[in-house]
């Protein structure tokens, strides 16, 4: 099981890097909400950020897109973030999004397509095509026209993910893709990352269910506030590493029996 | 007299101030409806109240300048400089306190200093300061066609500027931060909404007075809510609404001697509302 991930690996890209952290520092008032946290992700890697709540895993994310201000060197495909933009997709919490807004699931992932149709362009019929076949990846094509406060938080993730498909991206931030959502979307999610992955994409996502790690992801960064520990999941998803993040209260043991038992997934 | 007005044919001048009003109140409606999705509604009520100390102050200005105290395009360019002081006082204020709390404390204030300013004015009799007053609640009585005109294109200009806007600004209201991923700056956005915004309060001086206009911003555009399901046809039905409220208002205020324009369009606006609200009220809950 924990090797399903890292077999399916590219090997042609497998030494270029799609996005490198360096020193990030982020302080909210008196708190350090992160305190020169590092990382590399190469392209075509699928990566869980973990650790335990107030890490700062969701900051890290933001600070690393420039949504919010914080110090440290950040590269995009060897260049600075903000000129990379384009190539960059971010799939933002569910909890961040106001869902009674008066907005069908079609007009919400061609929002992914603004950069292609331009403040005054017309959104044609091949537009609404490309919108229609990201929607019809993630398994949410008939509910087309619903409104998306209509949908459940399962159909709502899978549509902010047809919206990253939309924009085009080659790397893809998710902050938290499987909290409270239903299994069946939550295996529609990760065959959608795997394939994109598969493709040459680069998938960071910020996770939460430690017995997923091994089957969904091919590396881990763990941190708390800073880098605690990044690398290949095998190599870096150990004890040791997980006691140094989340304290030396946690009781698991992650190498041992993964995927057998039920995993445990945050309540809706 | 009112049936008159509604076809259009009390007057080629009070024809003309109710398509103003039309077009006046299409541009709040479209305004509005930007507005409260992004949750800034009563930024433009505070907006509005800032505008009596300019209006007050361009008065004395242009008597001091030996011109007419009630040129209005005058009138309207002091308006919005102290509208404009307004709004950056509650950006300020919102560091430090909630923003509700700014809105309110500015609103007050700006509004206070212009009733003095105001009352003082009546005290020096010069300038024909008669009318001034009627920048509270609206009068189109005696309106001039140039005024109406001015009202008539500044709605539209406001209207067709939206229309241009209308993915940039929904994209901002619904997912500020993927507006940013898609290079749409949320504050250069708000900006230019505000500066829209101001447009319709400027223009509505004449029609329904700053005190109302937050409700020809506002009223039109929940209820347009509550019978669309896009951020388009929201903005669309709310001008609509908006429109017609205008129009039937400044026919009615036209046909009816000394009734003041801007609560009869706020009243009808509210009547869609509650009507609105009968009919619709239970299926969202």
């Amino acid at each position: 099981m924990a090797d399903d991930g890292a077999g399916n690996r590219p090997v042609q890209a497998k030494d270029q890097t799609a996005l490198m952290v360096q020193g990030l520092t982020l302080r909210y008032n008196d708190v350090l909400a992160l305190d020169g946290a590092s990382a590399q992700f190469p392209i075509g890697s699928m990566t869980a950020i973990i650790g335990p709540n107030g890490a700062g895993k969701s900051t890290f994310l933001k600070s690393v897109l420039g949504l919010v201000a914080a110090e440290g060197t950040v590269l995009a495909f060897d260049g600075p973030v903000a000129q990379a933009m384009a190539r960059i997709a971010y799939v933002p919490q569910r909890a961040a999004v106001d869902w009674s807004f008066p907005v069908r699931v079609i007009d919400v992932v061609l929002m992914g397509c603004y950069r292609k149709t331009g403040l005054l362009g017309r959104i044609d019929r091949r537009m609404t095509a490309h919108a229609m076949a990201a929607l019809a990846r993630v398994g949410m094509q008939d509910f087309a026209r619903r409104q998306i406060g209509a949908l459940s938080g399962g159909q709502q993730q899978r549509v902010f993910l047809a919206r990253a498909l939309a924009q085009g991206a080659d790397l893809f931030l998710l902050d938290e893709p499987f909290a409270g959502v239903d299994a069946a979307t939550e295996a529609a999610i990760i065959s959608v990352l795997k394939s994109l992955r598969n493709d040459g994409a680069t998938i960071v996502a910020v996770h939460h269910d430690l017995t997923t790690v091994a089957a969904y992801f091919d590396r881990v960064l763990l941190m708390n506030r800073r880098t605690v520990a990044e690398g290949p999941v095998a190599a870096t998803f150990t004890r040791a590493a997980l006691a140094q993040a989340y304290g030396p209260a946690l009781m698991l043991d992650p190498t041992g029996k993964l995927g057998e038992e039920p995993s445990e997934r945050p309540a809706a | 007299m009112i049936w008159q007005a509604l076809m259009l044919q009390a007057g080629y001048n009070a024809a003309l101030v109710s398509l103003g009003a039309a077009l006046l109140g299409a541009a709040a409606g479209a305004a509005g409806a930007f507005l409260t999705l992004r949750r800034r509604a009563l930024m433009s009520d505070a907006m509005a109240h800032a505008t009596l100390p300019g209006i007050g102050l361009a008065f004395l200005a242009m008597v001091a300048l030996g011109g007419d105290g009630r040129f209005l395009p005058g009138l309207m360019l002091g308006a919005a400089l102290t509208a404009a002081a307004g709004l950056w006082a509650v950006q300020r204020l919102a560091r430090q306190m909630h923003e509700d709390a700014a809105t309110g404390a500015v609103l007050a204030s700006f509004y206070g200093a212009g009733i003095v300013i105001l009352t003082l004015i009546q005290g020096l009799g010069t300038g024909r300061p008669a009318g001034l007053e009627t920048v509270l609640l609206g009068s189109t009585a005696g309106m001039l066609r140039a005024d109406a005109l001015v009202i008539g294109f500044g709605g539209l200009a406001v209207t067709c500027a939206l229309w241009a806007l209308r993915r940039p600004l929904a994209m901002v209201a619904f997912d500020p931060l993927h507006a940013r991923m898609m290079g749409v700056s949320p504050r250069r956005m708000d900006a230019a909404l505000m500066a829209l915004v101001l447009a319709v309060v400027l223009v509505g001086l004449n029609v329904t007075g700053l005190i109302l206009i937050v409700a020809l911003l506002v009223t039109p555009a929940v209820t347009a809510r509550m019978w669309s399901t896009t951020v388009i046809g929201t903005a669309m039905l709310s001008a609509l609404i908006g429109a017609v409220c205008g129009y039937t208002g400044a026919a009615i205020s036209a046909g009816v001697p000394d009734l003041p324009t801007g609560p009869v369009i706020v009243l009808l606006a509210a009547a869609v509302f509650a009507l609105t609200l009968l009919i619709r009220g239970q299926r969202d809950g």
